[in-house]
């Protein structure tokens, strides 16, 4: 039976569309952004559609993430969207190999030929269309002007692609440092073709006609052709048709044909209406405030916390000035000799906080007139270098320390400081008057101010706004503390089990709190925090987030009312202590004549290509950013410190292939690898192979190999062991080995000498994800092996290599191991002298030495970024964890875990050395997703600060900016410095 | 193992007062095996406290990238401790341990870490594991706590698979669990008393067992198979997985679970394996590991066996067998975590004709990467039928997200079927033709409708 009409609802996560068909042709369609108002939009859109269908009979159909609970409270029949797509294609486009489509939220990809199979994006992933607007309100544009910006880029910007909020804390920086918008808009796009393909295809190549869908794709001409270019698509490939934001509407009108039962006009109306879930959001928490009584009361008391202010107009005398370049905001403070404001301002930088300082100075210098002479002036900041340099600040200061000096400002017996700013939470703990520890939160904690900011938008609310909605919300929604893309979708759920904007918005502000304590202080409870808390950053102006942290930790603190401008606020106490007979500033007068200009390019010096942007001011002032060291500063005559990361890989870049009988053999060169060469090399060149090395890390690498990597969520190491195997193939290797280790050497310093489950069993996993590999021609050797056991390693690998070289004799295996060992323990040897050397030439020399612990594989240039050389450029000796190892062997660290991997006890090794050592810092890098550092680094920091040792992390991943690690080494500098000062002072 | 000799030890005068507080994985398993504890004394209870409080407790005491079970199962136990329902003083908790070099091996000591810092430092905790046991003067397993333990795992596996074959089919709602609860009762009364138990006796519980099951009055229609592997917490835990088997029973699903079993027998094939690659034990050990082995092959066989006889219902493979499957897969030395043997239980599935499977494991569990994830590709590759869906879970994941996805696979697994039972091989879309398609012919195939009803309440 067919009614000739049928229509098709499809609720994404951002917009509502309907189609309405007739005989199998599409004879209405409509779409609207729904602002979370699901019910009411679908009620508005199917309102409008009243003339089209008119008196017929149909049969309906809904899809779509929020679909469902609608679906299931009005009664109609629901079907998956990727199915729905699905449909669409059958009908429309059978010949279509495979479909990419984007929607607000979810990415999916079906592939047609060559078996079905539809793959939606799994749980920790953004690049999606709500990510997109997202990166246009950071560069303060609409997602339209955005893509215009990107069809004009001259370059791209490496940036991370596995989720939003990494993303975006590599965007912010390029933004802080002046880089083209255009340039910087076709980054964003490229980032989430990256993450689509790398998410999504896992392993499956996207060949063949493909067809693209969903809002982003018809809209983004740049989207467009990021994938063109990613996938390598010719035009008559790359189809972009017209219906592709409706198609999951078409599918499920198409659907609607052979299911549910008719109705008219009226009664889909009444259905819609009727479907009012009563079901309440299920997790729920306390109101924020119970009446406006409460909230009168704990706004009494929170206004106690000022400071003054002091008309300009009428001022007359000395006066210093603070300059906060945050990530995402602009503040700026003048104050008066007796530490009175005299000028305040704060604002959003929109992605050019040059602009926005000049204007501010501009005005400031008019309203001094000649009564106010500055006399000081400092920067703070993640733009803090390119402040100081356009505007001829006097002094710079690293955010942690002006935080710190204004929070004592108001609280000479603070204890504990908790700043949340736009991108940043950062907190520390306060003893004998010096910072005592730090705590910053990790990309994958961002859950900041500018989440709230870009959320409420989203919703359609202004900040502030949005902020005051949740005060009086009866039942906040609980929405988890982990990272915004996982608060993203429990927003998705709250909204679909009813919970109301009033409810949603209390919610955010306390999970915004919760991922501060829980995730980045990393607290069971508030006497660990301290007695007098101050707490600050323009967040906390929000009174729903403040009263949710008074309410988690059930005490009291003190927010001051500058809390948004405290950096600023602490840079212009800073500028006073300069006690500078003159200013640096610009004047007045000079303003008028400055220009700012800045290009992008990139620096040749080394094999890093680091993306450079050059500003200019004017005058020949330039002032460079996006450098790793100080080479394209001109700085060449600098001291080359000694520093173990770059002395292991150079030993390795030094490794030659032998000339052997028995051709090549190919080694890819990452993870355990990255220790174990000297080994296999030594073994395989005695055995008389050619040993072919897959190469150190890039960039390119990473792209190489992404195609076939199937887990999104494990570490960036592995990640690039796919690229190494495709840069071995492209050197023409037939024989690749690469061994699965479950134990590694036993170093003898814990319960056992395991390798971590990926490290141990990738080459498995390349085995089974990257195509090549099972090639006729291919012999891709991945044995199980122990190289721990010195007598009988020879016999075992002789037995399987015997099966690929017949000719081999066990007797040649037998040398070839025994030199292989002795090659190793040279080596190991050799670097921990080199270490021994470095850390004597640090003390002669009366350098600071910091220990950058991590795993062997963390000196590739392309998992830790240049963090090493980063380091180094503040005068510091690096050296690496397993050179302090063996020196604590007198003193065992106290382990209160199971000490089982030979990696992992370094670390504690290190620590505990670290603590034996006034003159050592320890460092640790982390690689994101590692599950195992989960456990080490509480363990380590635990060792570290019971031997009164400042820890600090580093987490890295594709990441390449340094902005937020530069903050970090600087504060931990600084807070060293200023335990040494408060210690001379004792 | 430095930090653990200031442990809690479990006393002897402990046990006389002490309540064991134990988590909860397996329902079924753990009902059986506390009543033995009880039996030789133990004052045990099984956890049964679950929701956000759980989820908080484990959030504010574990490290938040640490693996979901872990944080669940001692935010579990904090949250009991914390309830006031005990008196602190005199609880102790009971954790299972696997070792290896997956992070599970450090539960434990997560577990003490966070009581400790929670201020439950006095509590002492017991592990449970197949390896060597911490020792507890108050806690023994004799050699005839064990046997019994053993059989109520087995006993454990039956019921559980039993019960999941008849639920979704049950015409009175409720029977099937009803029969769980008889036969556990009716178990624990047949392992009172001191002395051995009876292998005859048993294999006729077996027998009788499965007669109960199959005299359950049942509606004869077949539903559409699920399999659950993964994470063996996630997997088996309704806490863990969000209650999945229940949310495929709604579904209109019909859940299929690999039982505990194989992973005792994984755990002692993977010794055999040291030995095989490593060389890591002696020729004495190995020989006591492979009597073991065998032996229990042969016990897991005699239940298989007894199912088959009586006919109604799929028992699980023949362990050997099941090994066999990963041929040309994944190397057994694979051993972390589920190992080899989540790749080789997806094969399992698949080979029964169950190649719709959820792959279940804790966001970010680095085993999983390389044996769940990881091997699906050239899964699917060489079982095109294969129908896979990887869903993480994590105190922040939403119910939603998870549900979404599950969703998608049943989606594919109706249009599976419906191609099959048109007489076409492959899945949907492969022959795109006009007509092709079952969907588009005009005499509707027997069953569809019904599909098509499952369909819509998706």
């Amino acid at each position: 039976m067919s009614l000739g009409m049928t229509i098709g609802i499809d609720i994404g996560s951002t917009t509502v569309k309907i189609v309405v068909m007739r005989y199998g042709e599409v004879v209405y369609e409509q779409y609207e952004r729904h602002y979370s108002q699901v019910r009411p939009k679908t009620l508005e859109l199917i309102q409008l559609a009243k003339d089209v269908i008119g008196d017929h009979q149909f049969t309906v159909a809904l899809s779509g993430s929020a679909g469902l609970g609608l679906a299931k409270a009005a009664e109609l029949p629901f079907i998956q969207e990727v199915f729905a797509t699905g449909e669409t294609v059958k009908k429309f486009a059978p010949d279509t190999d495979a479909v990419i489509e984007l929607g607000g939220e979810d990415a999916k990809i079906i592939f047609f030929t060559g078996g079905l199979e539809e793959r939606m994006n799994g749980s920790c992933a953004g690049g999606t269309g709500a990510f997109i607007d997202q990166m246009a309100t950071l560069l303060d544009v609409t997602p339209e002007e955005l893509d215009t910006l990107a069809l004009n880029s001259e370059k791209y910007y490496t940036i991370a692609s596995r989720c939003g909020v990494f993303a975006k804390s590599d965007i912010q920086p390029l933004l802080n440092q002046g880089a083209r918008h255009e340039d910087i808009a076709a980054s964003i796009f490229r980032a989430v073709v990256d993450q689509t393909i790398t998410g999504l295809a896992q392993g499956r190549r996207i060949t063949g006609k493909v067809l693209f869908l969903g809002g982003p794709l018809f809209f983004f001409k740049a989207l467009q052709r990021e994938f063109v270019r990613a996938l390598n698509l010719s035009h008559d490939k790359a189809i972009f048709p017209d219906m592709g934001r409706y198609a999951v509407a078409m599918g499920t009108a198409l659907y609607a044909e052979k299911s549910g039962s008719p109705m008219n006009y009226q009664q889909l109306v009444n259905a819609i209406e009727g479907a009012v879930s009563d079901n309440h959001a299920t997790r729920t928490l306390p109101a924020l405030f119970e009446n406006p009584d409460e909230y009168a009361a704990f706004c009494n008391r929170h206004d106690k916390d000022t400071v003054d202010v002091y008309p300009i107009e009428e001022y007359t005398g000395d006066a210093y000035l603070g300059i906060d370049c945050g990530s995402t905001t602009t503040k700026l403070v003048l104050t008066s000799e007796d530490h009175r404001i005299l000028f305040e301002y704060y604002a959003p930088n929109r992605g050019n906080p040059v602009q926005v300082v000049k204007e501010q100075l501009e005005l400031m210098w008019e309203k001094c007139g000649d009564r106010i002479q500055i006399k000081g002036s400092a920067a703070t900041g993640y733009g803090e270098d390119l402040i100081r340099n356009a505007f001829g600040v006097d002094s710079g200061l690293v955010e942690t320390m002006a935080h710190f000096k204004a929070a004592r400002h108001f609280s000479p017996d603070v204890d504990f400081i908790l700043d949340i700013g736009g991108q940043d939470i950062k907190c520390f703990k306060v003893r004998n008057n010096s910072i005592d520890s730090i705590m910053l939160n990790e990309a994958c904690s961002s859950g900041c101010g500018s989440f709230i900011s870009t959320f409420a938008q989203s919703m359609g609310y202004d900040v502030r706004e949005f902020a005051k909605l949740g005060l009086f919300a009866p039942y906040p929604v609980d929405l988890g503390s982990r990272c915004t893309v996982f608060m993203n979708s429990s927003v998705k759920q709250a909204q679909k089990e009813g919970a109301t904007v009033e409810d949603i918005s209390a919610g955010i502000s306390m999970s915004v709190v919760k991922n501060a304590i829980y995730k980045v202080i990393r607290a069971a409870s508030a006497d660990e925090l301290g007695q007098h808390i101050v707490v600050q950053g323009g967040t906390f102006l929000n009174d729903a987030v403040l009263r949710s942290f008074e309410m988690e930790l059930g005490r009291d603190v003190v927010r001051p009312a500058i809390a948004g401008l405290m950096g600023a606020f602490g840079a212009a106490l800073h500028a006073q202590e300069l006690g500078l007979e003159r200013s640096t500033l610009i004047t007045g007068e000079e303003l008028k004549t400055f220009v700012h200009t800045s290009k992008s390019t990139t620096c040749g010096i080394c094999g890093n290509h680091c993306n450079l942007t050059v500003n200019s001011f004017g005058e020949g002032k330039k002032f460079i950013s996006g450098n790793r060291c100080e080479r394209p500063l001109g700085n060449h005559s600098a001291e080359i410190l000694p520093n173990l990361y770059r002395y292991k890989l150079e030993k390795i870049r030094a490794l030659e292939p032998g000339t052997g009988k028995r051709g090549k053999i190919g080694i890819p060169l990452g993870l355990n690898m990255m220790e174990n060469i000297p080994f296999w090399h030594a073994f395989f060149t005695e055995l008389g192979f050619t040993v072919v090395l897959s190469g150190i890390s890039n960039r390119d690498t990473y792209i190489k190999g992404q195609f076939s990597i199937p887990s999104d969520t494990v570490c960036y190491p592995a990640k690039l062991m796919h690229g190494h195997i495709a840069q071995l193939l492209e050197q023409g290797v037939h024989d690749i080995f690469y061994p699965c280790l479950t134990y590694n050497f036993d170093e003898k310093r814990g319960d056992n000498h395991f390798n971590c489950p990926v490290v141990a069993y990738y080459p498995e996993l390349l085995k089974a994800n990257v195509e090549e590999l099972s090639q006729e021609n291919i012999h891709f050797i991945y044995p199980h092996l122990a190289i721990d056991r010195r007598k009988d390693f020879a016999n075992r690998i002789y037995n399987i290599l015997w099966n690929q070289y017949p000719d081999l004799s066990l007797g040649e295996v037998r040398r070839a191991a025994k030199k292989a060992y002795t090659f190793y323990d040279q080596w190991m040897a050799d670097i921990k002298a080199e270490g021994a050397r470095a850390i004597d030439y640090a003390r002669e020399h009366g350098h600071q030495i910091v220990v950058l612990s991590g795993r062997p594989y963390h000196i590739d240039p392309e998992i830790n970024h240049g963090i090493d050389r980063l380091i180094a450029s503040f005068g510091i000796v690096v050296v690496s964890e397993d050179c302090v190892a063996d020196l604590a062997r007198e003193l065992p660290p106290d382990v209160h875990v199971l000490n089982q991997w030979t990696y992992h006890a370094r670390l504690y090794a290190a620590a505990k050395y670290v603590t034996t050592q006034p003159d050592m810092e320890l460092v640790q890098l982390v690689s994101f997703g590692c599950g195992i550092d989960a456990i080490t680094t509480d363990e380590v920091r635990e060792i570290l600060e019971e031997g009164g040792k400042l820890y600090t992390q580093l987490k890295i991943d594709e990441i390449s900016n340094l902005g937020a690690v530069r903050i970090r080494i600087r504060s931990l500098l600084e807070a060293v410095a200023e335990r040494r000062r408060a210690h001379e002072r004792v | 193992m430095r930090g653990s000799d200031d442990r809690v030890i479990f006393t002897k005068e402990m046990k006389k007062d002490y309540t064991i507080l134990v988590p909860t994985m397996l329902p079924i398993h753990f009902k059986l095996m506390l009543n033995i504890l009880r039996e030789y004394g133990y004052n045990c209870e099984l956890l049964e406290n679950t929701g956000k409080a759980v989820v908080d407790a484990g959030l504010k005491n574990v490290h938040n990238d640490t693996c979901y079970p872990a944080l669940l199962v001692i935010g579990q136990m904090i949250d009991a401790l914390e309830s006031g329902k005990y008196d602190v003083n005199k609880v102790a908790l009971l954790i299972t341990q696997t070792g290896g070099g997956c992070r599970a091996s450090n539960y434990i000591h997560l577990l003490r870490k966070a009581l400790k810092k929670s201020g439950f430092g006095q509590v002492p905790v017991v592990s449970l594991s197949i390896g060597g046991l911490e020792k507890n003067p108050g806690f023994t397993l004799t050699p005839l706590m064990l046997d019994k333990i053993f059989y109520s795992l087995l006993y454990g596996d039956l019921l559980m698979l039993l019960n999941n074959q008849c639920r979704p089919y049950e015409i009175e709602p409720g029977a099937s669990e009803a029969l769980v609860e008889k036969w556990a009762r009716r178990l624990t009364m047949g392992m009172k008393g001191k002395g051995l138990i009876s292998y005859k006796q048993v294999k006729q519980n077996y027998r009788r067992i499965i007669a109960d099951f199959a005299a359950l009055p049942r509606r004869k229609e077949q539903k559409v198979k699920v399999g659950i592997v993964g994470e063996i917490y996630v997997k088996f835990s309704p806490l863990g997985n969000n209650d999945l088997e229940k949310f495929l029973l709604a579904e209109g699903a019909e859940p299929v679970v690999p039982g505990l079993m194989d992973f005792c027998l994984y755990c002692i094939y993977n010794l055999l394996m040291d030995h095989k690659l490593y060389g890591i034990i002696s020729s004495a050990q190995k020989f006591a590991y492979e009597k073991a082995y065998r032996w229990l092959v042969r016990k897991q066989a005699d239940v298989i066996d007894a199912i088959k006889e009586q006919g109604d219902f799929r028992p699980g493979g023949y362990f050997p067998h099941t090994v066999s499957l990963t041929r040309g897969y994944i190397g057994h030395g694979v051993k972390m975590g589920e190992g080899w043997l989540l790749t080789a239980e997806m094969l399992e599935l698949i080979e029964q004709g169950i190649g719709n499977i959820v792959c279940t494991q804790p966001f970010g569990c680095l085993p999983n990467h390389i044996v769940g994830k990881g091997m699906m590709r050239v899964i699917k590759e060489r079982n095109p039928q294969a129908n896979i869906v990887a869903v993480d879970y994590d105190p922040s994941a939403t119910r939603i997200n998870q549900e979404n996805r599950i969703k998608l696979m049943l989606a594919n697994a109706v249009a599976i079927d419906q191609a099959h039972a048109a007489g076409y091989d492959m899945p949907k879309y492969t022959h795109p033709e006009e007509g092709t398609m079952p969907a588009q012919t005009t005499n509707p195939l027997p069953g569809e409708e019904e599909q098509y009803q499952m369909l819509i309440k998706m």
